[in-house]
């Protein structure tokens, strides 16, 4: 009976990899093209075998291996944007394991980043405080889309979207502060450095590990990130409070028949997605490499979305968001390797969308690939 | 020319684990009412999907008046002139009356829809057979009888004449019933065909001329219903005697269970309310039963009596505790145990597993869990227990998804749960609502001993025979009030329906004279 169970996730995984090989293949011929168009541009004579070569070398080379192609920094740089998107993607996996469609995942990122940067550089908090921030003003800003969900019916969708903006102005406007905020530095138009205000509010560095593979450490928010996945993980599939969640996600009405208390758990939902997508913008920057420019954050951070993307490819199960998150960052590092004079580096973006638009697909994959099981099962059946 | 208006000849259809259709043979001649008789997964449902177009044979063959034809979809079906009233309907919620009908068959012009057409010949159809519908209510808001009759006047809009009926009786009231039984026969009498799929005997005595009976998807026999008796139709669908009457010991209630005054519910829809002024006891053992047509405010009486819904005004006691403003698990804890109307809706998350199922109602219980932990091993032993205890058959025991499963297991699975908790009330809305007679007969045997063990049942039912037959009391609801009070042993069906109807209502001395 077990068997049946590894058999689905089996499935799960496999119908998940054709997508990401699928979505490769298209990145390929995409690059193939744009190679063409750039040889075409020159004018020495060529070759399909030279179209082809300056697809690989120049730009699909780059894609496969990601952050590998230029050690350590590009590992590092991988890694170092695999820990929030692991963050934003668990965010909108948990809303939708509970039948909610968080895109507000960007607009709880932005206010959260508020909140880890507000408990590091007025309050010069530990960083474990200050995650903790971020996850509360995170939590709030994805409690209340639910909040207007479970008592007056109103799509989180749309609520989220408009709370995206409110929250991602709302954050400029006071970090800010007419330019006398006391986090931001007038000089860079930046908020100040955590490093420089509050040393302490920095993430640890992963000292051995880091120190000697990357040659300059990187932090242990990677850790961090894939302890609060499985941390999900044990919730969703363990607990009653999981079962509950899931109950009223697959069906309100019979979560409501079972005396489950539906409104609360939309709006907790909702504020422990939010948390998640928080404690992602804190781990962002805690890490001590980026601070937020209030005055050119004029578009809704991107890794709010690439949240769904990520749970997508997971099928929202927590511990698949940790691979596809890797994978997400992989091949958008490896993009920003590609040589910008050929390929401009949103190429990468173009895979996982192609990747992402397949995992719409996934259904039908699973159901084909489920009958090559059983297919073969039935004629192991018959020798 | 063949006799045989559609045949089905040798249809052979294996589903993973399964052989749902095992040669089998069905003819139709035109102008009968054929039935199509057999318990819940006796693969009745596959071969009229198989007919259909939503599945493809292994093996065997279709013909229309004797020649080959393919049914790759529901299109082929249609251009052939084959209309199906499903079992659980096929309407858009959202979609009045008349766009549902025209739905897939509508005419336009330049990419406007041409209404006017439409609504005409829908009213037409619908007065020439006297299927009462609205034409601009909007599904969701409208009975789930008239929501049939809809689908019915699908296939009369289409110009079937090849018209299956999947267990077109189970939603309806008896009064309803006869008159879809003249509706079938008027069908029939017109010269179109009718497969008319059912496990109730009554009906198939009533109104077919010939029955083919399935059992494990095997084909049986096809029978002419002159020549037969219900004893022997359900021989051939069970395979052993059926018993029809209940055994009940005679036992005298005890003490008041559930006490309800004055309950006052008011509708989503409009501003009366749905359920007016309604008082009444429940002792232990004892099985009070309200009888009603459906739409009569029963469904919203036990929405308020469960906590699914609030009333405007009233009292609600269990065992003399006011729980009139209690939450449904408060309710359920207080000792109320509720058999779902709706299995799909309410009794079942559908998605999860038989076993999560099973703990739906006790999950946070401490025998199912520790600190907030499910434990696991603990459910599934319970769920082993319940499975084993009241039969539940399915695919993969206690982890397979309730989606999966067959009507009748998963009302049993409803039923184990419920009756399994003990509860001092039971309250079973349509419990055998689209079961077959030997489930019917296990059901009503399980709710006969808990009113035996001495704890209260409320039944709602829209069956007459159930009321019949496992009531101690029988009250009727009519428009929001409860209209009479009946021992089931000094009424009839007839007086019942009247009541049902109506046409008449016992004066408030007359109830009062009772109590």
């Amino acid at each position: 009976m077990k068997n049946n169970r590894f058999r689905a996730s089996l499935i799960t995984i496999a119908s998940a990899l054709l997508c990401v090989l699928v979505g490769l293949v298209i990145g390929f011929l995409a690059l193939v093209l744009l190679g063409y168009i750039s040889l075409k541009g020159g004018s020495a004579p060529f070759t399909l075998g030279d179209v082809l070569s300056t697809a690989y070398n120049s730009g699909f080379k780059q894609v496969l291996l990601g952050g590998v192609y230029r050690l350590p920094r590009g590992l590092r740089n991988e890694i170092a944007l695999a820990a929030p998107l692991i963050m934003t993607g668990l965010s909108v996996a948990f809303a939708f394991k509970t039948g909610l469609f968080n895109i507000g995942a960007a607009g709880q990122y932005a206010v959260g980043a508020f909140g880890a940067l507000y408990c590091a550089l007025i309050w010069n908090l530990p960083w474990y405080l200050c995650l903790l921030g971020a996850a509360v003003f995170g939590a709030v800003w994805g409690a209340i889309p639910g909040f207007f969900k479970a008592f007056f019916n109103i799509n989180e969708v749309i609520t989220a979207i408009m709370f995206n903006w409110i929250g991602l102005y709302g954050v400029n406007t006071l970090m800010y502060g007419g330019g006398s905020s006391p986090m931001y530095n007038l000089k860079t138009t930046k908020t100040w450095p955590v490093s420089a205000k509050s040393p302490a509010s920095l993430i640890p560095d992963l000292k051995e590990l880091g120190a000697t593979y990357f040659q300059r450490p990187g932090t242990i928010a990677i850790f961090v990130a894939v302890v609060i996945a499985v941390i999900l993980w044990v919730v969703l599939n363990k607990t009653t409070f999981g079962y509950e969640l899931k109950a009223c996600g697959y069906s309100k009405s019979a979560a409501k028949y079972a005396g489950i208390n539906e409104k609360r758990n939309i709006i907790l939902a909702m504020a422990i997605s939010g948390a998640l997508a928080g404690i992602g913008a804190g781990l962002y920057y805690l890490s001590g490499t980026a601070e937020w420019q209030p005055l050119v954050s004029t578009a809704l951070p991107g890794i709010g979305f690439d949240g769904i993307s990520v749970a997508l490819l997971a099928s929202s199960n927590p511990l698949g968001v940790i691979f596809s998150a890797l994978f997400i960052a992989h091949i958008s590092t490896g993009g920003g390797f590609m040589s910008a004079n050929i390929f401009p580096p949103e190429i990468a973006d173009v895979i996982s969308g192609v990747i992402i638009y397949l995992c719409a697909f996934m259904m039908l994959f699973k159901r084909r690939i489920g009958g090559l099981f059983t297919r073969k099962e039935n004629e192991g059946g018959k020798n | 020319m063949s006799d045989y208006v559609i045949e089905m000849l040798h249809i052979t259809k294996t589903f993973p684990g399964i052989k749902a259709n095992d040669d089998v043979t069905l003819q139709l001649k035109k102008g009968e009412i054929h039935a199509l008789l057999g318990e819940n997964g006796a693969g009745k449902s596959t071969l009229m999907s198989v007919l259909f177009g939503l599945y493809q044979p292994d093996s065997g063959e279709i013909r229309k008046e004797g020649k080959k034809v393919e049914i790759n979809d529901p299109n082929d079906a249609n251009a052939l002139g084959i209309g199906m009233v499903h079992q659980h309907f096929k309407l858009v919620e959202v979609f009045s009356v008349l766009d549902n009908i025209i739905l897939g068959a509508e005419d336009a012009k330049m990419g406007v829809l041409k209404k006017k057409k439409a609504r005409e010949k829908v009213v037409a159809l619908s007065e020439k057979y006297g299927l009462r519908v609205e034409p601009d209510a909007l599904i969701e808001d409208i009975s789930v009888g008239m929501q049939q009759r809809v689908e019915i006047l699908k296939m009369l809009y289409r110009d079937n004449d090849i018209l299956i009926f999947d267990e077109p009786t189970a939603v309806l009231t008896p009064q309803e019933i006869d008159e879809l039984m003249e509706i079938m026969r008027n069908f029939a009498k017109e010269g179109k065909s009718i497969l008319f799929i059912t496990h109730k005997l009554n009906e198939i005595m009533a109104v077919a001329d010939r029955c083919t009976v399935l059992r494990k998807g095997k084909y049986v026999g096809t029978v002419n219903i002159a020549d037969t008796s219900k004893e022997e139709l359900s021989r051939m669908m069970v395979g052993r005697n059926v018993s029809f009457e209940v055994e009940k010991k005679d036992i005298t209630p005890g003490s008041v269970v559930l006490e309800v005054r004055d309950v006052t519910v008011p509708s989503k829809l409009h501003k009366k309310d749905v359920v007016k002024h309604v008082s009444f006891e429940v002792r232990a053992g004892e099985i009070v039963c309200l009888a009603g047509i459906e739409g009569n405010g029963q469904t919203e009486f036990v929405a308020a009596l469960t906590g699914l819904d609030t009333m405007s005004h009233g009292r609600i006691r269990l065992n003399g505790k006011d729980i009139t403003h209690y939450s449904i698990r408060e309710r359920a804890k207080a000792g109320i145990s509720h058999i779902p109307e709706d299995r799909h809706k309410h009794g079942l998350v559908l998605d999860y597993t038989l076993e999560e199922n099973m703990v739906l109602q006790r999950y946070w219980e401490p025998a199912f869990q520790d600190g907030g932990f499910i434990k696991k091993g603990e459910v599934r032993r319970y769920a082993e227990k319940l499975i084993d205890q009241y039969d539940v058959r399915s695919g993969q025991g206690s982890i397979t998804i309730a989606r999966s499963m067959s009507g009748g297991n998963q009302q049993k699975a409803i039923v184990a749960r419920e009756i399994d908790r003990g509860t001092d009330l039971l309250v079973a809305v349509q419990p055998t609502r689209g079961l077959d007679v030997g489930a019917i007969e296990y059901i009503h045997k399980q709710i006969v001993n808990v009113r035996d063990s001495r704890k209260a049942v409320l039944l709602v039912s829209l069956e007459l025979d159930e009321v019949m037959n496992l009531s101690d009391r029988i009250l009727v609801m009519y428009e929001g009030e409860i209209v009479g009070e009946f021992d089931p042993k000094h009424t009839t069906v007839q007086e019942l329906g009247l009541y049902m109807a109506g046409a008449r209502k016992q004066s408030e001395e007359a109830d009062d004279d009772e109590k």
